[in-house]
């Protein structure tokens, strides 16, 4: 009697506890639900009819952007050295920083798109963040549009180099910016480390 | 020896019996709105029929779950597979996003399509209706590839 007693009360303090486990981990996997929700701004007009005056950005904000860019370029750097390791890391760098950036330090009339396009950059950074070299190089590639629009709101600090390579997604072709004139292509890195042009350079006035 | 054996047994099963009352929050809430992606791009019947097929399981807020989802611990574990999917794409919430997010998740749907990865060989092991055979994977992309092309205009 005794005995069953006790085996009794050890499957239930298993079954309990087993349940808890399990509780705790639908909370996990319901807080990060909440994250799929997007508020959404009507977007009237695009970035590339606006051209960028780099003199009416505050130093505040191209700090901010200066590290976004930063970090862009380690991510290219990396992907030209089939380094995906480096690669993730400064994804999620990315990923941190844009949404850190305090959208207040822009023109009230810039912030919708600035945010509309730093949720992209944060998306394509998480990727990065966590996928193979093939997939990371289909998110930078992804964002090169999506920066250069940034770009032409915010004003840069460098002088960039948009670059393009004909081949890439084949033959789909593929961008991506550079602080360097010279092609090191980071769709291919190594595979077809020279395939490339300059596009277009993005300067300061 | 014996006796040990009988006891797990008896814990197993117990544990088991037991897991089955605790409730796992289902992915099935609310009612068709005008943000889900087939009803915000009114996609033709067929289309739609394909991406509710193939897609919605994992991808939207009306999940249909089988017989098994009730059956523990095979629930929470398709429960955390749904959650995953959900929060990198929901198309029933896909009209709320900014033209700029919609236009890169069209572009990770079609790569994702494109290069055989989505539906998931795990999912379509127990889903056969949800596979897509070339002609309803070039259908697919192509629709795909129309919306893509309207947002950038």
């Amino acid at each position: 009697m005794k005995k069953s007693n006790s085996i009794l009360t050890l499957a239930l303090v298993a079954g309990i506890s087993f349940s808890l486990i399990a509780c705790a981990n639908k909370k996990s996997t319901d807080h990060e639900n909440g994250n799929g929700v997007h508020d959404h701004s009507a977007m009237n007009h695009k970035a590339e009819d606006e051209m960028s005056d780099g003199s009416v950005v505050e130093t505040s904000e191209n700090k901010s952007i200066s590290q976004l860019i930063d970090q862009y370029l380690v991510i290219k750097n990396a992907l030209v050295q089939d380094d995906a390791r480096t690669a993730a890391s400064a994804g999620q760098k990315l990923a941190e920083t844009s949404s850190s950036i305090d959208l207040n330090t822009f023109e009230a009339s810039k912030q919708s798109e600035i945010k509309e396009i730093l949720e992209v950059v944060k998306e394509h950074g998480e990727h990065i963040a966590k996928s193979e070299i093939a997939h990371q190089r289909e998110h930078f590639e992804g964002m090169a549009k999506d920066f250069m629009d940034l770009l032409a709101i915010t004003g840069t600090d460098r002088t960039l180099y948009q670059q393009y390579c004909p081949m890439y997604d084949k033959g789909k072709g593929g961008s991506w910016l550079s602080d360097s004139q010279e092609i090191k292509n980071p769709l291919f890195g190594s595979k077809m480390l020279t395939c490339g042009s300059v596009k277009e350079t993005i300067s300061m006035k | 020896m014996k006796k040990w054996l009988k006891l797990s047994l008896w814990i197993v099963l117990i544990v088991l019996v037991g897991i089955q009352f605790v409730p796992v929050q289902r992915n099935e809430i609310e009612p068709v709105t005008n943000a889900d992606f087939i009803e915000h791009y009114e996609s033709p019947i067929v289309i739609g029929n394909i991406i509710r097929a193939s897609c919605y399981d994992c991808h939207s807020n009306q999940t249909k779950y089988p017989w098994y989802s009730n059956v523990q611990p095979i629930g929470f574990l398709l429960q955390n597979h749904i959650s995953e999917g959900n929060s990198e794409l929901n198309l029933s919430e896909f009209g709320l996003l900014s033209n700029r997010m919609k236009r890169t998740k069209l572009k990770s749907i079609l790569s994702q399509i494109d290069n055989d990865k989505m539906p998931m060989p795990s999912y379509l092991f127990l889903h056969s209706e949800a596979k897509l055979d070339s002609l309803k994977k070039t259908l697919l992309v192509s629709y795909f590839d129309s919306i893509l092309v309207d947002i950038d205009r």
